[in-house]
């Protein structure tokens, strides 16, 4: 395990990263990450399409085989029996069942947490799919199997919600009522990991990795990242830090 | 393992089964219409109580095996099936929930064709009706453990369905369905005697002929539950936690 640094975060991290490396079919995924994640934020992780985005979340969720440094979740490795009471995936494409309805696939999986179908119904309407709730998951749009599979993991409530590629497809404003919902979260002491590879949604969290052929090339909050590449968004400024490594060579 | 979680599991698989009414009707009606047609072929009724009882077990191993491996399948390329390894869902308690979801479709299928035969079709056997009725459920979890052995192997469902011939078709062929084993070459007896629907078709044989519940036709059943064990352990394991 990293030594946590003291200044940057007085209680454990919630994930812990050390020099993780994976490769996937021998080539290269992820070359050599380190990051902690403290407790109680957003952190976003952003970088293009192939970048290792969803091999860093498979790690952290444990359904990654890794192939040599570790990942600690609470405390725990990464993947960990008691971890899964209190980490949820959601996956890029919505893992949800096509043959079942709205209702029945909130309501399965929050039974495998012990969770009543009130607590169903109530993550069913919180990402605003209460009118569709008795619709086979089948015959959705990509926006609301998205949302259904988010629903299937904001109902086991939690500790920690790994998130990829959550908002793709969906209008504007139930993007933004997600993103007030993830920060509710935040602030109610979970922590949220974000893929996405929209940059303004980085604006929206509290820290950002940022991600690209396997290594970080940044790791700060939106704000310092900009003071840092003296830009004023951060589309700016990852394209500011590309260009400094091209440079570099 | 928990059996809360396994028998969530089995009714949610229940749930997904029943959404699909076209399925719940033609595995409910086809093997009655089948042995029907049987019947109707074979005008020996020795033949008939002979074909017909074996159908009786064929038709529920048939369809767990497809069944099975076409869900699991869907389970593994759909990405359930590595979201369920992040929840409480231990192996076993999904290996367990098919057994009792499919479990209980192949019982109905077997009451409904078993009914259809025994009462309308005079199929006879000297031993008991229940004896034939665990033979069949045995052997369809014998085809569920082996669909969910065989979904391991498949990418896709063209090719999962492929498995059929490859799995099923020799077992059939060489059970002692088509022709007596007995006759049958001495290589070809020793193969058939390493399959295990064999040993379901045997334990039926004995049912037929014998008015009490024999020692042989317990062995037998051992003998399927026992390599319906083996498939099912084998199977359990391809379900991977972590992938690359």
């Amino acid at each position: 395990m990293p030594p946590t640094d003291p200044d940057r975060s007085p209680s454990p991290p919630a994930v812990a990263v050390d020099r993780l490396e994976v490769d996937r079919g021998g080539r290269p995924v992820l070359s050599g990450l380190s990051t902690t994640v403290p407790a109680g934020t957003v952190t976003g992780i952003l970088g293009p399409s192939g970048s290792g985005k969803t091999t860093l979340i498979r790690s952290i969720v444990g359904t990654q085989k890794i192939k040599s440094g570790t990942v600690t979740v609470l405390g725990e490795p990464a993947g960990s029996k008691r971890l899964r009471r209190s980490v949820a995936y959601v996956t890029q494409d919505a893992s949800i069942y096509p043959d079942l309805s709205v209702r029945s696939n909130v309501s399965y999986f929050a039974a495998l947490y012990g969770r009543n179908r009130a607590a169903a119904m109530a993550a069913i309407e919180s990402v605003g799919m209460g009118e569709f709730a008795g619709r086979l998951a089948g015959n959705l749009s990509g926006g609301q199997k998205t949302r259904t599979s988010l629903a299937c993991a904001l109902v086991c409530e939690p500790e920690v919600l790994v998130l990829d590629e959550p908002t793709v497809g969906l209008d504007p404003v139930i993007r933004d009522e997600l993103w007030g919902r993830f920060r509710d979260l935040a602030s109610a002491g979970k922590t949220l990991l974000v893929s996405s590879h929209v940059m303004d949604e980085a604006e929206r969290c509290d820290r950002l990795l940022l991600l690209r052929e396997g290594v970080f090339i940044a790791d700060d909050t939106p704000g310092d990242l900009r003071a840092a590449t003296g830009t004023d968004n951060l589309e700016a400024a990852f394209l500011h830090l590309i260009r400094e490594l091209q440079k570099a060579g | 393992m928990s059996l809360r979680i396994t028998f969530i599991t089995a009714g949610r698989i229940l749930r997904q089964l029943l959404n699909d009414r076209r399925t719940v009707v033609l595995i409910l009606a086809v093997p009655s219409l089948i042995i029907a047609l049987m019947s109707a072929i074979f005008d020996d009724e020795r033949i008939f109580n002979s074909i017909g009882l074996i159908l009786l077990a064929f038709f529920p191993f048939m369809l767990m095996f497809m069944v099975t491996s076409i869900t699991l399948l869907r389970e593994r390329t759909g990405g359930t099936l590595e979201r369920l390894m992040t929840t409480p869902t231990a192996k076993l308690d999904l290996v367990g929930g098919y057994a009792i979801a499919f479990g209980l479709a192949a019982a109905a299928q077997t009451t409904i064709a078993g009914a259809v035969a025994f009462l309308f079709l005079g199929l006879e056997t000297a031993g008991p009706v229940w004896a034939v009725f665990l033979i069949a459920i045995v052997t369809s979890l014998l085809g569920m453990a082996l669909g969910l052995l065989v979904s391991a192997f498949a990418t896709t469902e063209f090719q999962a369905v492929q498995f059929m011939p490859v799995i099923v078709v020799p077992q059939l062929l060489l059970c002692g369905l088509i022709w007596p084993r007995e006759q049958m070459a001495g290589w070809l007896q020793g193969v058939s005697d390493v399959l295990p629907l064999t040993y379901a078709v045997e334990a039926l044989g004995e049912v037929r002929v014998s008015s009490d519940i024999t020692g042989a036709m317990w062995t037998d059943l051992g003998i399927v539950a026992g390599a319906l064990l083996i498939a099912a352990a084998l199977g359990a394991a391809t379900l991977r936690r972590r992938t690359g």
